[in-house]
């Protein structure tokens, strides 16, 4: 009796853990199955290096939107990354225990942000701040722009940078620190030196983490960013992502064109795919 | 021969907890100083004390004066200045995750060093020193860490010796080692005592009648004996101090 219990526990469990499995390998073959047909039709290299997006003539290249995710991926990387790691490494190295207790919960709070909510922020906030900072230059811009999604992102992907980078620098063993000190290195430079090289894979794996965030992150960045699919290397421009170019278009998209979204949503999938194969062999190198 | 360290009625607080109780003691140069006695006695905390690593720790408290060539090391000296002369060799071996070469060149580059034919002259000096150039003359580039236990213990001695200490503080540095290992670094620690004073604390109570001149006995806080090793063995004075060394507690 005990055995058959167990077994089907044992099942529930199998049953469980199968269930996250089916659901990636739904997705992809949903994704796949919709949106290779359509590369297919418009052609690999159409598709991928066409600068023109068109559907109301048929013409789909996205180029302008991958290069878009990219430019405002790299922004908020550029922003987030040192932001956040000076971040972790104050609360992991200066931070007075009384100032921890209400830091570490609000970077935690940074996470838990509805992605509108702060679409509405950039909104309301950064997309004037930019258009007046511009101002100032001369410049007549809406604010919509490269910049100001890049800021917005960048704040997006602190917590996670925050979060795994913290992490990680605890993780390094007191005894580096102490053999640094005991040589006559400051705090600063015992920190500097040791501890932040020492966390050095975690380091990287919080950064492609945010990355993974950014690229992937679409109800903010269709509030700011502008959302005209062309390439510019103009940061007070506005610009199109990937992801903004589904869920500004699915609405109403049928056929080919609709088909086109899906296969845009591939190359995204493509995009987190390198980026959490890169996130796991950081991760084996620093267990290795 | 001079006193290089002297500790006058120093009282050591962790929080309310009276850790040590008005240690005097002199620490000869040139000369290796055993602390011996059974765990939680206060032994490392004293080691600990002399280069300011309790500094660290969150509420603890010195009082009395300790002294390093008549010098207050808690009120006439910068920390740092005292961490570089009085270097610190750790129960395990923790070099940095970095090459060999830059884990010996770490203590000279925080003092400023950046002359590239310098380094080397201190990096290659200071594994000589400390008896294992031979084995890594041609893997400076290797990361530390992935030497033996024994070699890693060498390096770090080597990595103290390169910041030019006067005081070379051991705590306990052979027992996460082998036998071979342990004999390795006891002949180097003998050979490093023409050049540096040397204070060390060890479990292994044949290891201070190996290599110490002086030995010191703690327990619960209190130094019970000092003396010269042979006879703190042969003729302890205090009754304790023959149980412990007897085998009869601790």
């Amino acid at each position: 009796m005990k055995n058959f219990w167990e077994k089907l526990m044992h099942g529930v469990f199998f049953v469980c853990a199968l269930a996250s499995i089916f659901a990636v390998v739904m997705i992809c073959i949903f994704l796949f199955a919709n949106g290779i047909p359509a590369i297919r039709e418009i052609g690999v290299l159409d598709f991928l290096t066409g600068t023109k997006w068109k559907p109301g003539n048929d013409i789909y290249g996205i180029l302008p939107m991958i290069v878009g995710s990219i430019y405002i991926t790299a922004g908020a990387i550029l922003i987030g990354v040192p932001v956040g790691l000076l971040t972790a490494v104050f609360m992991a190295f200066y931070c007075p225990q009384r100032a921890y207790r209400l830091l570490k919960p609000c970077t935690e709070l940074l996470a838990g942000i509805p992605s509108i909510v702060y679409g509405f922020f950039g909104m309301i906030v950064i997309v004037p701040a930019v258009r007046e900072a511009a101002a100032l230059f001369g410049a007549d811009i809406s604010g919509s722009s490269i910049l100001s999604a890049s800021i917005l992102l960048g704040v997006m992907i602190l917590p996670t940078v925050i979060g795994v980078a913290e992490s990680a620098l605890r993780a390094v063993p007191q005894n580096y620190y102490e053999g640094a000190v005991a040589m006559g290195a400051t705090h600063e430079r015992a920190v500097f030196s040791v501890m932040l090289p020492a966390a050095k894979s975690g380091v990287l794996a919080s950064i492609v983490l945010g990355v993974g965030r950014a690229i992937g992150e679409t109800m903010a960045v269709v509030m700011v960013a502008g959302n005209q699919p062309r390439l510019t290397g103009n940061v007070l421009k506005g610009i199109r992502t990937l992801t903004a170019n589904i869920v500004q278009e699915m609405g109403y998209a049928t056929g080919l064109h609709r088909e086109a979204l899906i296969a845009t949503g591939c190359v995204l999938f493509v995009f987190i795919l390198l980026i959490n194969l890169t996130f796991s062999v950081l991760k084996r190198r620093k267990d290795a | 021969m001079e006193n290089k360290i002297e500790i006058r009625d120093m009282n050591l607080y962790y929080g309310d907890f009276h850790a040590l109780h008005g240690i005097d003691l002199d620490i000869r140069a040139n000369e290796i100083t055993a602390f011996i006695g059974p765990s939680g006695c206060g032994k490392s905390t004293l080691l600990r004390s002399l280069n300011r690593m309790n500094d660290l720790v969150e509420g603890c408290k010195i009082t009395g004066d300790i002294t390093l060539d008549g010098e207050d090391i808690y009120k006439d000296c910068d920390v740092n200045r005292l961490r570089k002369r009085v270097g610190m060799v750790f129960q395990k071996p923790n070099p940095f995750p970095m090459s060999i070469y830059d884990n010996i060149a770490y203590g000279p580059r925080t003092h400023g060093i950046k002359s590239r034919v310098r380094l080397d002259e201190i990096v290659e000096t200071s594994l000589r020193h400390a008896a294992i150039w031979e084995e890594t003359k041609d893997c400076l580039k290797k990361s530390a860490l992935s030497m033996s236990g024994g070699q890693q213990q060498r390096i770090c001695i080597a990595r103290a010796l390169a910041a030019d200490p006067e005081v070379l503080l051991m705590d306990e540095p052979t027992s996460a080692l082998d036998p071979i290992s342990t004999a390795k670094i006891e002949d180097l620690v003998l050979e490093l005592k023409k050049d540096y004073t040397i204070v060390m604390v060890t479990h292994n109570m044949q290891q201070a009648t190996r290599v110490s001149d002086i030995t010191a006995f703690f327990l619960l806080g209190d130094m019970i004996e000092v003396g010269k090793t042979e006879q703190l063995f042969s003729m302890p004075q205090d009754k304790r101090t023959e149980d412990y060394i007897t085998g009869r507690f601790g």
